[in-house]
């Protein structure tokens, strides 16, 4: 029951056609734009509740409550929409995709997703190191100015929409909305205290929505085809495609567009070409990007790829970045490097963050010598959960899941390796 | 007015407050290192957090504004766990050695994490160590001890205005720095100290020197401007290890400026502990008896019309009051406490307080600043008009050689022509101040001590008068000299226009004054520094410095105040009103009064603005009906040219020196010897 071609879309996710607005408007891009708006801000906010689309940037929130929340009145401050495009989580590389081969997509989601909110500026912050990324979207975004679909009247529907895209520097942390907002308006790149949120006071102190590439490039299709299409796919709360990208020991590592809820095991081997060896070469997978608890084999021959499903799992969907490890992997090592990156990507603003990122670092380089006592190994599970919802941002949570779903799953070979190593102590001694 | 449980107990607290407020008003303590009342949240130390009944994870307490209903837990295993485990993530890094700390003693996180840490350290791993960074003369660095708390990063772009301090770097390797590794060129830089709540920015001409155990602490006022903040005075034995503010909401909040602070080492200087008596051109030590024979001997062999006597800046009331009897008694009338040559009427009180009061700046809408620079003549004044300023809606324009005040100013023109433009309506900020709801106008030295000094005070009092709204007196006198007020009210000025060149001329603590004009008189100091006065002595009677004595001060505000004793005067140095009450019996003519009870006792009885202590009874505004001639001057001069050297006892600091080397005169290498703090 895998995704039909025709349910995509993301038609040109491979980049086999071209990218700017002849090509786009060849796929359905911009079309009758006009007729959406006209809808009205409530009923397109409705539409995309009625859909069902949870926010595609790793939370899962609901979009339309989310868009539900701005100010439905302004009182004279402006309001801002604001685009996460500063993909870093590892693993994921989906809206980099979206942008380099479909960007039309998201320039009007960002039209359409504004107009929703009362914004009449929109601000896309990419990821710095996407450079031809940027020029593809800058591209995009200037063809749509030139005919008319954003800027003064954007589409002859009476709305006038800017559309800015702000390149990043390159920190992981700006990927937290309220990070890259600071980011956005010339700071240092550091999560904000919640509340007040965006949609009270955001960029600028203005009213923001900050949303992630893939939910507002989904926004127009959704509405041109109506919820009900969307709701229809997938399973319950867990509705619509999704862009799931396959990473790791697989013999055909890609991104793909998805049904919710197909389970892990068909998506790899269907897409990418099964794992390296054999489903039994398996070891374990991330399944969501880098920040989410890794699942052994055995989870993964029934899991079902959605939020609900990973969650009961105590894993999650996060970007839907699949990370395969076959059995060649030394998973103690694999996780000793993400806690390595998040030690390096830690903002330094809050303390169990900046303290634990790297505590937990040195202990597990030494958990991947084996170079331990098996009472730390509680020890480190115990500073994960001091970090873990202590903080003001998720990275805190995001640096100790990884470590969690280690010590939950491979705790017996952590201990094996600290049992090996103590034999080899003591046969020297 | 929203309700919530705080631990089971049920609270009404005003809107707006936060979660922590409320647990204080509850009587809850909550642990914290980044929440300060005076700056903005930072929320990062994560300390305070607490459990919100049906909140999924714990709260940070500072952050979070009380809503209706909240149920607050703070004694649950959950806060005990979160605040043992954020104890300890800022242990780790943290270096051990509290013993040679000087913050050790007042240490916020020793003290926390004895109460809330656990007993042992799970961490052994290396521990992270940081280069120290460069602040200045003041402020001495440890940065290894630094828990990132941000809080002197907010002071220095909130409260001092100046964008100096900054984190570098992210995760472990965020660094608290200077950026460019300079002296932080503000004057209020050394509260960072008191506001950091670990070792790593402490009192560098501190270092070392004493534990908070050992001291004596006695409260009392600072006299190093006319503000009057309220300090505290440690002293080990009768040496002044250090001054430190003391909360004072209506002054000067809890922060007190670089001069206030540590000046206190000149008063180890140049001091004069014995009396002296010039003989053939040479000033040798005599005794008390000599000394006063000398001085009694040669007021007595005078006319008294032939008698000056002037009051220094940093006098108490008491022997002003004191010396102004004695000079009744001989006679005399020309007195005088304007050493700088302020053209200031004396007539009413109105004329020449800060009649807003420094509180009431945060009331104001538009401020007129003419020939002042707040930010070297009081500059807690100028930190109340940044934090009025970083409230929104005040704009402030001044007349004077352009000015950086930390916010923004809009330069109207440089001297007294501009007033005069603006008083006559034909300027267009007239327009401004008629139509501002609470305008202020700021009158410094700079302006009134000038040959035309009285026209520009008609000219200024016109546009003050100008500033005057229902129950609001807008016209403020920014004095520079903290015995100023209590001088001018207890009218320690001349009683006639002309009076003739004096013969004998009695300085008490006076040194600002141009000496010379004064040719070939009899000079008796009494003062405690050997400073220019007593350069020019004939006799020298040793006085006690601010520290030394009881004394009434009155700041700029018309606040009466009290100085305390905190150590003992030099020597043979004495308090000063005893000086003049004992020169009163050499003199035969006994002042009536030997006690300093009775002494002040007669002093609210003839001046009974000095009875309410520590208040400001305000004075509405009265037309000006003085005359106004024009004034002939050019551009107005600011009174001070050097920050740290303004008075006796700074000028005998070498702290102060060092200040001056390193921000005034730019003579000192800004980013002179770093260290590690191991490097040897």
């Amino acid at each position: 029951m895998a995704l039909q071609d025709k349910d995509r879309i993301f038609t040109n996710l491979y980049g086999f056609q071209d990218f700017r607005l002849a090509g786009a408007r060849k796929r359905g891009d911009w079309d009758n734009t006009k007729a959406i708006l006209d809808l009205g801000r409530d009923a397109i906010i409705q539409q995309m509740k009625d859909s069902g689309l949870r926010g595609r940037g790793g939370a899962g929130f609901s979009a339309g409550l989310k868009w539900s929340f701005m100010p439905k009145k302004s009182d004279g401050r402006p309001h801002y929409l604001v685009v996460n495009a500063d993909e870093g989580e590892p693993g994921t590389c989906k809206d980099r995709d979206i942008m380099r081969h479909d960007p039309h997509k998201l320039v009007e989601g960002c039209l359409i997703a504004s107009f929703a909110i009362g914004a009449n500026a929109c601000y896309i912050y990419i990821r710095g190191e996407f450079a031809r990324e940027a020029e593809n979207l800058q591209t995009a975004i200037d063809e749509a100015y030139a005919a008319g679909l954003i800027g003064k009247n954007a589409c002859g529907s009476g709305w006038d929409f800017d559309l800015y895209l702000h390149r990043g520097a390159g920190a992981y942390i700006c990927g937290e909305e309220t990070a890259l907002i600071e980011s956005l308006e010339g700071k240092k790149g550091q999560p904000r205290l919640k509340p007040p949120f965006p949609a009270g006071a955001g960029l600028y102190g203005c009213p923001t929505t900050v949303n992630n590439v893939e939910t507002i490039a989904v926004a127009p299709t959704i509405l041109r085809r109506g919820p009900a299409w969307f709701a229809g796919i997938g399973r319950q709360n867990n509705t619509g495609t999704k862009v799931f990208c396959i990473s790791g020991h697989v013999n055909k590592p890609c991104n793909v567009e998805e049904e919710m809820g197909i389970p892990l095991k068909e998506i790899i081997e269907r897409h990418a070409g099964g794992v390296r060896g054999g489903w039994d070469n398996l070891l374990a997978i991330i399944p969501g990007g880098s920040s989410v608890p890794v699942l052994p084999k055995a989870i993964c021959d029934t899991v079902l790829m959605d939020f609900d499903s990973l969650r009961a799992q105590r894993s999650g969907l996060g970007t839907a970045a699949v990370i395969v490890m076959d059995k060649s992997t030394d998973i103690v090592k694999a996780i000793a490097r993400l806690s390595k990156f998040y030690m390096h990507e830690s903002c330094g603003q809050c303390t169990p963050c900046r303290e634990g990122t790297g505590w937990m670092w040195r202990v597990m380089e030494r958990m991947v010598r084996g170079d331990a006592d098996i009472a730390e190994i509680d020890m480190l599970q115990e500073v994960t959960t001091q970090i873990d919802g202590h903080t003001i941002c998720a990275l805190g949570d995001a640096a100790a899941w990884p470590i969690q779903g280690l010590i939950r799953h491979f705790r017996p070979e952590m201990e094996r390796r600290i049992a090996e190593r103590r034999g080899l102590k003591q046969a020297a001694e | 007015m929203p309700k919530l449980t705080i631990d089971g107990q049920e609270i009404e607290v005003e809107a707006g407050i936060t979660v922590l407020q409320a647990c204080e008003r509850a009587g809850v303590e909550i642990p914290r290192f980044c929440y300060h009342e005076r700056l903005s949240i930072a929320g990062n130390c994560r300390m305070c957090l607490v459990e919100q009944e049906k909140a999924p994870k714990p709260i940070a307490s500072c952050a979070m504004p009380v809503m209706e209903g909240m149920v607050i837990k703070t004694d649950t295993p959950l806060v005990k766990k979160a605040r043992r485990g954020v104890m300890e993530f800022l242990l780790v890094n943290h270096p051990l050695d509290c013993p040679i700390c000087d913050q050790g003693g007042e240490c916020d996180l020793q003290d926390q994490a004895m109460a809330y840490g656990m007993d042992h350290g799970r961490y052994h791993e290396n521990k992270r160590a940081v280069r120290d960074k460069y602040m200045g003369p003041l402020v001495k660095t440890i940065m290894t001890r630094c828990i990132h708390c941000t809080r002197c990063v907010r002071f220095a772009t909130e409260v001092a205005g100046v964008e100096e301090l900054g984190a570098l770097g992210r995760g472990e390797h965020m660094e608290i720095t200077t950026y460019l590794e300079k002296a932080l060129a503000s004057e209020v830089s050394a509260n960072v100290i008191d506001l950091c709540p670990v070792g790593a920015l402490t009192s560098r001409p501190y270092a070392f020197n004493a534990r908070p155990w050992e001291l004596r602490k006695t409260e009392s006022v600072d006299v190093m401007d006319a503000v009057g903040a309220a300090i505290r005075v440690d002293t080990r034995g009768r040496e002044v290890m250090r001054v430190l503010p003391r909360l004072n909401e209506d002054v000067n909040e809890e922060w007190i400026s670089d001069k206030s602070r540590y000046a206190c080492d000149g008063l180890k200087r140049q001091r004069l502990d014995r009396p002296y008596i010039r003989k053939d051109g040479k000033l040798v030590p005599a005794s008390w008896g000599e000394a006063l024979g000398a001085v009694a001997a040669k007021l007595k062999g005078t006319a008294p019309a032939k008698i000056a006597a002037r009051v220094g800046d940093l006098a108490d009331a008491e022997s002003i009051f004191a010396l102004k009897g004695l000079m009744a008694s001989l006679g005399a009338t020309n007195l005088e406490c304007r050493q700088d040559g302020a053209h200031l009427p004396s007539a009413s009180r109105g004329d020449y307080l800060f009649n807003t009061t420094i509180a009431g700046i945060e009331k104001a809408d538009l401020c007129l600043i003419v020939g002042a620079n707040p930010r070297w003549e009081a500059a807690l004044v100028n930190t109340r008009l940044r934090k009025r300023y970083m409230m929104g809606g005040f704009k402030v324009a001044a007349i004077g050689p352009k000015l950086d005040l930390t916010y923004p100013v809009e330069m109207l023109g440089d001297g007294p022509s501009t007033l005069a433009a603006i008083a006559d309506g034909s300027h267009p900020f007239a327009e401004k101040l008629k139509s501002a709801k609470v305008p202020m106008l700021i009158l410094g030295m700079g302006a009134l001590s000038r040959p035309d000094g009285a026209a520009v005070y008609a000219l200024a009092r016109k546009l003050g008068d100008a500033c005057a709204r229902d129950g609001w007196n807008g016209f403020n006198v920014l004095h520079t000299a903290a015995s100023r007020v209590a001088a001018l009210d207890l009218g320690f000025v001349p009683a006639t226009q002309n009076p003739e060149a004096p013969e004998v001329v009695y300085l008490l603590g006076a040194d600002e004054l141009d000496l010379a004009k004064f040719g070939k008189a009899f000079v008796i100091y009494q003062g405690h520094h050997g400073d220019r006065g007593a350069h020019r002595a004939d006799v020298i009677l040793p006085g006690a410095a601010y520290t030394e004595k009881n004394g009434i001060y009155v700041n700029l505000e018309g606040r009466v105040q009290l100085g305390r004793l905190a150590s003992t005067p030099p020597g043979e140095a004495r308090e000063d009103w005893k000086i003049v009450r004992a020169l009163s019996d050499a003199l035969g003519k006994p002042l009536p009064f030997n006690t300093l009870e009775a002494l002040r006792q007669k002093l609210v009885q003839a001046h009974p603005v000095f009875a309410p202590i520590g208040q400001v009874t305000p004075v509405a505004s009265m037309p000006w009906s003085g005359s106004a001639s024009a004034p002939s001057g050019g551009a107005f001069a600011y009174p001070i040219q050097n920050f740290y050297m303004t008075d006796p006892i700074s000028r005998a600091s070498a702290t102060m020196a060092e200040c001056t080397e390193a921000f005034v005169t730019g003579t000192a290498p800004m980013d002179a010897n770093r260290g590690t703090g191991t490097h040897g």
